[in-house]
């Protein structure tokens, strides 16, 4: 490899590297501040929140970034890449909303509204387990605009889809979907309604098609595999091999 | 600092170019933070600005408590895409759009406009507060 290519290839490592490794360093930076002042993983983000006061009865979501009982220990690599931020700020403090604009104190905080509803495990999206919320009848929305008693049609149908790589079997359960869509939502502009005429998989999901037009943008995000995910894969005797 | 981040860089590559990490600071510098804003709010900004107001943001999750998807996507008629939708004030006036519940019946009236009005200048439109993971593209 000649001089000029190792040049280019530079910027274009860096670029490749800048992302990952600047949510590293944040995360490690918290993990200094946590560790020199309490052992406790809260603290550095309890301190790095204190206009958070109105949602303190709300427990904060804690990004797992290494366990508890190692601290500063053999390995504090940010191993998973985990973004330290702090989630679900209100909208005086949220970096869109403009904070000198008198209507954006009015606006209720997310935490504010998120208070008492499902957490999902990985606190990822709006850390709310939204259909759990709805069935467990934590929220009542509506179904339709002007009518607080209608009630959805809903259809109980999963459907299983095996992915051709090692994951687990792919559940898409119909009656979750139901609850929030109609059907006309989906089809037939993103899935056509029929048996196998759909090819899906997760590039055109993470480039917003697909599952991706929802999920990944207001449903939950698609770094929640498992709640997708979810079947075993069934996997013959031989492991699959040949017969 | 740079030796236990090289050591876990994956690529082996990096240990050969020592102009390689200076170029990271650099990067690491110029890579804006991440936005705190809430997943799923939605920054609508093809007009606002040009008629000097601040841009709009929708707040999904606000909605979602509140509506189903289906009573905006169906009923209302806003297509699930972001910017597909040509959304004038005077269509909200005169009950369109979001002036189908926001007037002043189902919720606050579009007299109230620093509630939508409420970007930051200069915000592009489009989905942001999301996506966590991080993909390859915008979302």
């Amino acid at each position: 490899m000649n001089r000029i290519s190792k040049l280019l290839l530079c910027p274009m490592l860096a670029a490749l590297l800048a992302a990952p490794i600047n949510s590293a360093t944040a995360a490690e930076t918290a993990k200094s501040k946590s560790s020199k002042s309490k052992p406790a993983p809260a603290a550095a983000s309890a301190k790095a929140a204190p206009d958070a006061a109105p949602a303190a009865s709300v427990p904060q979501y804690q990004y797992s970034t290494r366990p508890a009982a190692i601290a500063g220990g053999a390995n504090p690599f940010n191993r998973l890449l985990k973004v330290a931020k702090i989630p679900h700020q209100a909208a005086s403090n949220d970096e869109i909303h403009d904070p000198t604009n008198e209507g954006s104190m009015i606006l209720q905080p997310p935490l504010e509204a998120y208070e008492g509803l499902p957490q999902t495990e990985t606190g990822l999206g709006n850390g709310v387990n939204w259909v759990k919320a709805l069935d467990d009848g934590n929220i009542k929305p509506r179904w339709e605009r002007t009518d607080p008693s209608a009630e959805p049609m809903v259809m109980d149908m999963n459907i299983v889809r095996v992915p051709k790589s090692s994951m687990p079997d792919v559940v898409f359960p119909h009656r979750q979907h139901t609850l929030w869509l109609a059907c006309s939502n989906c089809h037939p502009d993103i899935f056509i309604p029929r048996k196998g005429a759909n090819q899906i998989n997760m590039a055109a999901i993470i480039l917003g098609q697909k599952c991706g037009v929802c999920h990944g943008k207001v449903s939950f995000p698609v770094s929640e595999c498992k709640r997708c995910h979810s079947q075993p894969k069934q996997v013959a005797v031989n492991g699959g091999g040949p017969q | 600092m740079t030796s236990r981040l090289r050591s876990h860089i994956p690529l082996p590559a990096l240990g050969l170019f020592p102009g390689a990490v200076m170029m990271l600071g650099v990067f690491m510098l110029l890579t804006p933070f991440p936005s705190s804003a809430e997943y799923g709010d939605v920054v609508i900004n093809k007009r606002a600005e040009q008629a000097g107001m601040r841009p709009v943001i929708f707040p999904h999750w606000f909605h979602r408590i509140r509506f189903r998807c289906r009573v905006c996507h169906t009923e209302v008629g806003f297509e699930i895409r972001a910017g597909s939708n040509n959304i004038l004030m005077a269509d909200i006036i005169e009950g369109r759009f979001c002036g189908k519940c926001h007037n002043n019946k189902i919720a606050w009236g579009p007299q109230n406009c620093q509630l939508c009005h409420s970007g930051l200048p200069g915000l592009e439109s489009g989905v942001i507060g999301g996506p966590t993971t991080g993909g390859p593209s915008k979302w």
